[in-house]
């Protein structure tokens, strides 16, 4: 059975659970997979933490807990504090380069990419910084291809905003090629 | 009422809440009250969006008590109505669940429940309600419980709740989690003509109501529905079988009491589902709600090492199914109930089955989250050893 658990994380603003929703939503509809997305955020509309768990699995899922994920995409540094110990051992960390200043020793695999100064000074939008970590994570990982995630992304922002959002994931899915 | 706006066809990938409006709607719901509360509150946002599409209305009232009082009379208009609320929702109303029971009104009450006691955490499930559904009002009496595990659930078992409540003219709790509620996997929502739909059996008009009987039938009286021009007398103090008051007769009493008791009883077989998968097994793990997916998670990963571990899984709660845990309990050498409290169910469930097996009980690790699979496993050894 292949299932890949992932933790994306972030400071309530970024985007990191509408990220965990469109994904989900790119494997169940158009990947013809299972998921699972939960959240869990703290009652400041913005700056406190907010997280979610999605797990991407051929067949269906028993257990909804996320507790060790193979893959930890962390917006900010209190994504790191929070969760980089639980990820597994040989687990994948994607991070925006420009909100981690401190990684721990022991996570071997790490993708640094510059999200937010991506989305801020090539598309003039920062909130698009977690459709940038979405592209990497696509690229990195393969867990959902890239056309569903595209679809799902359409379908998920607001009308007139499809195309942004669609060049902040191409952006970050292009960054990570040579890394 | 058109089809296509009443069953939304197809695969979606959305939350346990969202599932449960739809099921309300698909069942034929066309009146819903409630008061917003955290993590319920989805579904009153969805059904206050799509109840009027479908023709149908949503109420938001000043508090809960108002919401469940509004719903029962909004049955009593012939409407298929329901409420939804968390648990210190489920608190306010209990008053009012019992003139439900009394009055034998059909009624759907969603709890998406939360960690309390109190207050508490708004955002985090717990199983803490699963005894106040069944013995927070006062007086003796039955209601129906179902235990969803999951959003797919929160919409079939939405539809299974109406149509029992439909059917047995009672109260019908669907028992969700802040966990579930929130929870977003894929659900599928099959054709209009896949969905069975019960309606209620309606009286008909009579000269008196002395001529008719339109209560306490073990086998469910007709219900006089208001605005059909029956005229029906309808009061939460003790009534014979007219529904005319009665203060002074033992036998009346009697029978007031016990008929929608035994209602609930003697149809039980019908009411009561569990999922049983526990050929050969020397452990059961017995659960209800989210809970039930670690136990399975567990067992796999205990019949890998050989382990002989089963799974008995509640997904009706109330009326309790006591004969299926007996079942159960004859075939094992040892019970391990499983749930998200500190062992509500437990006593129940040991008082059934202890003349036959050892049962022990295991909270979560961390009280609101459910158990990890392979703490399960952990402590399996542990039993065994």
């Amino acid at each position: 059975m292949s299932q890949t658990d992932l933790t994306i994380a972030g400071v309530g603003g970024q985007g990191s659970i509408l990220a965990g929703v469109i994904l989900g939503s790119a494997a169940v509809t158009y990947d013809d997979k299972y998921a699972t997305q939960t959240q869990a955020y703290s009652s400041e509309l913005r700056g406190g933490f907010a997280a979610t768990w999605v797990i991407i699995s051929d067949e269906p899922i028993e257990f909804p807990r996320v507790t060790h994920p193979d893959v930890l995409v962390a917006q900010a540094q209190d994504s790191i504090n929070r969760f980089g110990e639980m990820l597994k051992p040989g687990g994948i960390l994607i991070c925006d380069s420009d909100m981690v200043q401190e990684v721990p020793q022991t996570i071997e695999r790490q993708f640094r990419v510059a999200a937010t100064s991506i989305a801020r000074n090539r598309l003039q939008a920062p909130v698009t910084a977690n459709m940038v970590m979405l592209g990497a994570l696509c690229n990195v990982t393969q867990v959902v291809s890239r056309t569903a995630l595209e679809k799902a992304i359409a379908k998920a922002v607001p009308k007139g905003k499809e195309q942004i959002n669609l060049e902040a994931f191409n952006l970050g899915f292009e960054q990570v090629k040579n890394m | 009422m058109q089809n296509n706006k009443r069953v939304l066809k197809g695969t979606h990938f959305e939350m346990g809440n969202w599932a449960c409006t739809e099921g309300a709607i698909a069942a034929g719901c066309n009146f819903a009250a409630g008061y917003p509360i955290t993590p319920a509150s989805e579904v009153a946002n969805r059904l206050a969006d799509r109840l009027p599409q479908v023709g149908g209305t949503f109420l938001q009232t000043e508090d809960e008590i108002s919401a469940i009082c509004s719903a029962i009379g909004a049955s009593w208009a012939g409407c298929k109505a329901m409420t939804v609320t968390s648990g210190p929702g489920i608190s306010l109303m209990q008053e009012n669940i019992g003139f439900g029971v009394s009055t034998e009104t059909p009624l759907v009450i969603v709890d998406v429940q939360r960690f309390g006691p109190s207050t508490g955490v708004p955002s985090v499930g717990l199983a803490g309600d699963i005894v106040q559904v069944a013995r927070g009002s006062h007086g003796d009496y039955q209601i129906i419980a179902l235990c969803p595990e999951s959003p797919q659930e929160m919409f079939d078992l939405t539809i299974r709740a109406f149509n029992l409540a439909e059917t047995y003219r009672v109260p019908v709790f669907l028992m969700a989690d802040g966990f579930i509620g929130h929870m977003r996997e894929q659900i599928v929502i099959p054709e209009a003509d896949q969905i069975e739909i019960k309606q209620r059996k309606i009286a008909e008009p009579a000269e008196s109501v002395l001529d008719r009987q339109d209560f306490l039938d073990v086998n469910v009286a007709p219900m006089p529905v208001f605005g059909r021009g029956l005229k029906a007398h309808v009061t939460s103090s003790c009534h014979d079988e007219h529904g005319m008051r009665n203060l002074s007769d033992p036998a009346v009493m009697h029978r007031y009491a016990i008929r929608p008791i035994e209602k609930i009883c003697t149809h039980r077989d019908d009411i009561i589902q569990v999922q049983a998968d526990c050929a050969d097994a020397q452990i059961a793990l017995v659960t209800y709600g989210t809970v039930s997916r670690s136990a399975r998670a567990a067992a796999r990963l205990a019949r890998k090492e050989g382990l002989k571990i089963g799974t008995l899984r509640l997904l009706t709660c109330w009326p309790f199914p006591d004969k299926e845990i007996r079942q159960v309990a004859e075939q094992v050498d040892d019970m391990l109930v499983l749930e998200n409290n500190m062992g509500q169910l437990y006593p129940y469930i040991k008082a059934e089955a202890a003349h036959a097996c050892h049962v022990s009980f295991l909270g979560p690790q961390t009280l609101g989250q459910i158990h990890d699979p392979e703490f399960i496993f952990s402590h399996i050894k542990e039993l065994i050893a």
